[in-house]
């Protein structure tokens, strides 16, 4: 099973790169609907067929590849935005710290303390990496929408390893966490369909300027 | 050692007689030639004396000032830097006969000549020099002969300014070999170089040798960011003096390091891995630096710096190679390094020279000014070509033999097992890539220079170089192609050079088993020329009468030269690409409307360190300190006064208390 | 030897230019068309090896060594590489970097010969082939590395070895699928194929590697688009060595299977050209980078 863990891990890396690169909203978004479709698919190759780990696969399934996906599209078509047009720094910069941040955590990785059934496989570097990813997007980008991707790549990133832990760490908690996320996303949802009528621009910069 | 010495004085005193004959008169740059040749051919002998029975050839006398000695030693390691030194400097004594005659420059011709020679006997006593005190002095003669040379033309500004930054730049770097040397006293006991691998030092104070090494050494060799006197003095002075400049005298930096790095016992691994990064930055950094110029020899310049990169490259990669014990690195890292040393020196010479006969023949360094010269100037042209394959690191030329080797030490540090010299395999696609960078800008050279159709008025009417000119840089190309048709010859050189280095004489059998394939590279080398050279052949053969016509013009009727591409519209692509590192300037260019009205349009990308850093810095420092002048100095007696009352005070509290 | 290196040379040169061919029926048949019949690209050859020539009144001789070093360097380059399972006739520690650095140098001829015309338009392309090339040269070494680390040797013949079948099961098999995509970039750029480069465009103004090649004629011509197919065939034969790396011991099936996974590369290439539109030339090497990067990535994972 160690292989198709790997494969899917590998891909999920891969998507990071893509949603660094893209400047298209519509496609970063299908990147990380197909992310969270791939990492529902963790619970089940690691731990094997239960009841405990099919709940989570389902649960995971449902809300990071179906509803939050579906949630942002339908938001881009309310307030009709395609592209990421001025990330703060430009894509490849972007992409370059991108690929750097994942070598790090590979690096990182290899320093942690684990179990050693954790050290062999990419479990571990891979949720650094795509915490990292998450942070990035989160850091370079202006648009509303790109943060919320931002969140959910980091969120993957928690969740990856969560599935470590998740024979040890109670449904409740990644219950928790995905609901936390899914609020989050309505919040922002309904807030920049707000923002965008009153103001005519999701840009958070200029929302900063609200404070006063 | 009497040849070697010889050679040394005939170097020196070349200049000498011309001091005392006419200003007009052509008898004295004859015998200047000769005298360079002369001490040329000597200086060869004693290094073939030393390469022949693997012995160091020593002189040892007493000198009056204390700590000092007349101690001179020349082993293989001084032998690769002396090597290229001997050629360039009689080349470049020949091409001058041409190239800055006596008729033509009464007023700085006889002073070149002098420190032309000053310069070749500096570089060589410095490369021999076994005393601390005896290096420094040879350092300073070069030094300062280096900055006649470039304020040859001391009635340009731009001569001026490019002499005066070199001048307090290579003097900053001798206050750091000051210190680096009084701390290797201290650690040695005695102003007598140590032998290799005989100072065990570690700690603070090996730290603090090798970072002023690092400073002071690398001031002069070019690396970034401390390369900001290069490009203005490579461009100032003429062309066969700028081929000494950049194929020799900067190498002594790299000397410095590497006869530095040799005496001590143990290395940390942060040396070798701070000298590879700064050689990938310097090299990447260099050739964008360069590929962004459109004044010919500047560019030349900023590929000094690129090349400089490469081999502290892989000086990085052989110090790494020591720290982990990994003996194949060692020796294919310096043995590139060292190589590298060599072909650099020839090739980067070579185009000086065939720069210069550009110059010569067109008037202007300005890029975008040539084109179609290969018509005119084809014996140059040719050469320049030559130049540009061995530079870009192709074969069948020299270039690529140092670049193989880097290659195979960074291969070889990627299959290193377990904890080790891995950095080292960064130097791989950092070399793919400096070397790519270096493609395109050779090709822009060559193509915007020597192919199309002339672009301006005085380049229609250029003239082939004379013969004089011609022979150097024939010379030069013959010493390339021997280095990549018949590598095996140098393995020899190389394999006692790194058993010097590495201070122990089985090092150099990490080198035997790698480059066993040298042969096989040599052969496919003459396949491909001979290949080459028969399909060319053929096809002119084939071609000849063909029907000749205009080019293809995509169907507009009108093509002029001016339509061609030019060095900056090539080079744009890749400029906008790394503006992130280049910060060029750009003005104009834009068109408005259906018909615009002539527009127009210019690029320039100045300096990263010196003209963005340094001296913006350094005018808010001067302005500063105007400032703080007019606050002191304000003309105040009562003020005066008080100074002096502090002043008083001050020194009373000090015999005091202490 | 002599033997297995004409033979060597013959598969090259006999097979090559079937491989255009068949990219040209693939495309065809997607449009729904007939297509030329899969030999064109010989009687091409042929016809255009018969042809006189028209050379431009600002030419130089460097203008004719841009097609002889485009056809001698992929021959050059193809006795150090395997064919499959089929062994390279010379071999040696380190001739992986002489295989990359002799398509450099006919990169620097065919750019210059490019520039030797003095045409705006071919200045462009040749601008366009180095700067390309500088991002794609990265990647090809990344991948070299990967190979190298995998193999243990310095030569094409080890780093394509009889091991690859072992390391696709082991750990290593996602940085080798890793580095299979990479380098069908590097091939695609190249190549000069869709969607970095359009070898069928009508617009001067799009196109890189034809561009460059506008002003040969006659036999010159034709020793571009043999060149071009050889140097297609030799980068080919490093990805179909690597996607089917098994070795049958009979020098028959060898053969078999390597020429078949070629005709299967130039299937999916044409299908490639078929499905893709050309990528936008400003973002040409943003997806040069992220490739590179991608193989950096591939290194990280067989070196931890």
């Amino acid at each position: 099973m160690s292989d198709v863990n790997s494969v899917i891990l590998l891909v999920v890396i891969l998507l990071n790169f893509f949603t660094l690169g893209s400047a298209r909203l519509v496609a970063c978004i299908r990147a990380v609907a197909l992310q969270g479709a791939l990492l529902a698919l963790l619970p089940v190759t690691v731990h094997g067929f239960s009841g405990h780990s099919l709940i989570l696969a389902l649960g995971a399934f449902t809300l990071k590849g179906l509803f939050i996906p579906w949630l942002l599209l339908r938001a881009i078509r309310e307030v009709r935005i395609r592209r990421e047009m001025e990330p703060l720094i430009g894509l490849v910069p972007t992409l370059f710290l991108g690929v750097l941040a994942t070598v790090a955590a590979f690096l990182f990785a290899d320093r942690l303390p684990l179990l050693l059934e954790h050290q062999e496989g990419l479990l571990v570097p891979a949720s650094l990496a795509t915490m990292l990813t998450g942070f990035l997007l989160l850091m370079t980008r202006r648009k509303a929408i790109t943060q919320v991707v931002g969140y959910l790549i980091l969120e993957n990133g928690i969740f990856v390893f969560g599935v470590l832990l998740s024979t040890a760490m109670p449904l409740v908690v990644e219950a928790g966490v995905l609901l936390d996320l899914l609020v989050a996303v309505f919040v922002m949802g309904i807030v920049l369909n707000q923002i965008n009528r009153e103001f005519a621009t999701i840009n958070t910069e200029r929302l900063s300027a609200l404070k006063e | 050692m009497g040849w070697f010495v010889a050679g040394l004085l005939l170097l020196g005193f070349s200049g000498v007689p011309g001091l005392f004959a006419a200003r007009a008169g052509g008898g004295a740059e004859k015998l200047a030639c000769l005298l360079v040749w002369a001490g040329a051919a000597c200086g060869t002998l004693a290094v073939w004396e030393v390469l022949k029975h693997g012995v160091p050839l020593v002189l040892d006398l007493p000198w009056a000032i204390p700590g000092g000695a007349l101690a001179l030693r020349v082993d293989a390691l001084a032998a690769v830097f002396l090597l290229p030194l001997f050629l360039v400097a009689a080349s470049g004594a020949l091409y001058g006969l041409a190239y800055w005659p006596q008729r033509a420059h009464p007023g700085n011709g006889r002073r070149l000549r002098l420190f032309f020679g000053l310069i070749s006997a500096g570089v060589m006593l410095l490369l021999s020099a076994a005393n601390s005190l005896l290096f420094l002095l040879a350092w300073e003669f070069m030094a300062l002969s280096g900055f006649f040379l470039i304020t040859t033309e001391e009635h340009q500004s731009e001569a001026r300014e490019a002499g005066f930054i070199y001048l307090v730049a290579t003097h900053t770097g001798t206050l750091a070999l000051f210190a680096l040397f009084a701390l290797l006293e201290q650690a040695a006991g005695s102003l007598l170089f140590p032998g290799a691998g005989a100072l065990t030092l570690k700690g603070a104070e090996a730290a603090a040798i090798f970072l002023l090494g690092l400073f002071g050494f690398g001031l002069k060799a070019g690396l970034v960011p401390l390369h900001i006197w290069l490009p203005g003095a490579h461009a100032a002075a003429p062309s066969h003096a700028s081929a000494l400049l950049s194929g020799v005298m900067i190498k002594t930096g790299i000397y410095g390091l590497t006869r530095l790095t040799s005496f001590f016992a143990e290395i940390p691994p942060w040396w070798g891995a701070t000298l590879l990064a700064l050689g990938i930055l310097s090299g990447i950094l260099g050739v964008a630096l360069a590929l962004a110029q459109h004044d010919l020899k500047r560019l030349l310049a900023y590929h000094s710096v690129e090349n400089i990169g490469i081999i502290a490259l892989s000086l990085g990669m052989a110090l790494l190679g020591r720290s982990y014990g990994v003996e194949a690195l060692v020796a294919l890292g310096l043995a590139g390094a060292l190589l590298h040393v060599v072909n650099h020196g020839l090739f980067k010479s070579l185009l000086f020279l065939s720069a210069g006969a550009v110059i010569h023949a067109t008037g202007t360094r300005e890029l975008d000014h040539y084109g179609g010269l290969l018509k005119s100037q084809p014996w140059t042209g040719a050469l320049f070509l030559g130049g540009a394959v061995a530079i870009s690191g192709l074969p069948p030329f020299n270039g690529f033999i140092s670049e193989w080797l880097l290659y195979l030490g960074a291969f070889g540090a990627a299959q290193t097992e377990g904890p080790g010299p891995t950095a080292a395999l960064l130097a791989a696609p950092a070399l793919a890539l400096i070397g790519g960078l270096a493609l395109a800008c050779f090709v822009k050279v060559f193509g915007v220079t020597f192919l199309g159709a002339p672009r301006s008025e005085a380049a229609h009417h250029a003239h082939e170089a004379p013969f004089l000119m011609r022979a150097p840089m024939i010379a030069l190309l013959l010493a390339c192609a021997w280095i990549g048709l018949l590598p095996q010859t140098l393995v020899p050189l190389l394999e006692q050079a790194v058993a010097l280095w590495s201070a122990a004489p089985e090092a150099s059998a990490g080198l035997s088993a790698p480059l066993a394939p040298l042969g096989w590279i040599s052969a496919l080398a003459w396949v491909l020329l001979l290949a080459l050279a028969l399909g060319v052949w053929w096809l002119r053969r084939r071609a000849r009468g063909a029907a000749r016509a205009e080019t293809w013009g995509c169907g507009y009727a009108l093509p002029s030269a001016r339509m061609q591409y030019s060095a900056s519209s090539f080079a744009d692509f890749l400029v906008r690409l790394l503006r992130f590192g280049l910060w060029s300037e750009r003005h104009g260019g834009a068109a408005r409307g259906l018909f615009p009205e002539p527009g127009q349009f210019a690029s320039h990308t100045p300096d990263l360190v010196l003209d963005r850093g340094l001296r913006p810095a350094f005018c808010g420092l001067a302005w500063l300190f105007r400032r703080l002048r007019a606050l002191i100095q304000n003309g105040l007696s009562a003020c005066y006064l008080l100074y002096v009352a502090l002043t008083l005070i001050v020194l009373l509290l000090l015999g005091g208390f202490f | 030897m002599i033997a297995h290196l004409l033979l060597h040379l013959l598969v090259l040169l006999l097979f090559a230019p079937l491989l255009p061919g068949v990219i040209a029926r693939t495309k065809a048949r997607f449009a729904g068309r007939q297509g030329p019949p899969l030999l064109q690209p010989y009687y091409d050859l042929l016809r255009l090896w018969r042809k006189g020539f028209v050379l431009s009144r600002t030419t130089t001789w460097v203008f004719s060594a841009g097609p002889v070093v485009g056809l001698v360097v992929p021959l050059l380059a193809a006795l150090l590489l395997p064919f499959g399972a089929l062994s390279a006739p010379l071999s040696f520690e380190g001739d992986l970097i002489l295989f990359v650095y002799l398509f450099a140098l006919a990169r620097f001829f065919t750019a210059a010969a490019a520039l030797d015309t003095g045409s705006s338009f071919e200045g462009m392309g040749a601008a366009r082939e180095v700067t390309f090339s500088c991002l794609a040269e990265p990647t090809l070494m990344f991948a070299l590395l990967v190979l190298a680390k995998l193999s243990g040797g310095l030569s094409l013949q080890t780093l394509f070895g009889a091991h690859l079948p072992a390391a696709w099961g082991s750990g290593a098999g996602p940085a080798l699928g890793l580095i299979l995509v990479c380098l069908f970039v590097v091939l695609l750029v190249e190549n000069s194929r869709i969607p970095f480069d359009d070898p069928n465009t009508h617009l001067e103004l799009t196109m890189i590697h034809e561009v460059m090649v506008l002003d040969h004629s006659g036999p010159a011509f034709g020793m571009i688009l043999y060149g071009a197919a050889l140097k297609l065939m030799v980068l080919g034969s490093l990805l179909v060595r690597l996607a089917l790396p098994w070795n049958s011991g009979f020098w028959l099936f060898d053969l078999l299977i390597y020429l078949g996974g070629l005709l299967l590369l130039a299937v999916l290439i044409g299908v490639v050209e078929s499905v893709m539109a050309r990528l936008r030339l400003v973002r040409v090497p943003q997806v040069l980078i992220g490739t590179s990067l991608v193989s950096v990535f591939a290194l990280v994972l067989v070196l931890r």
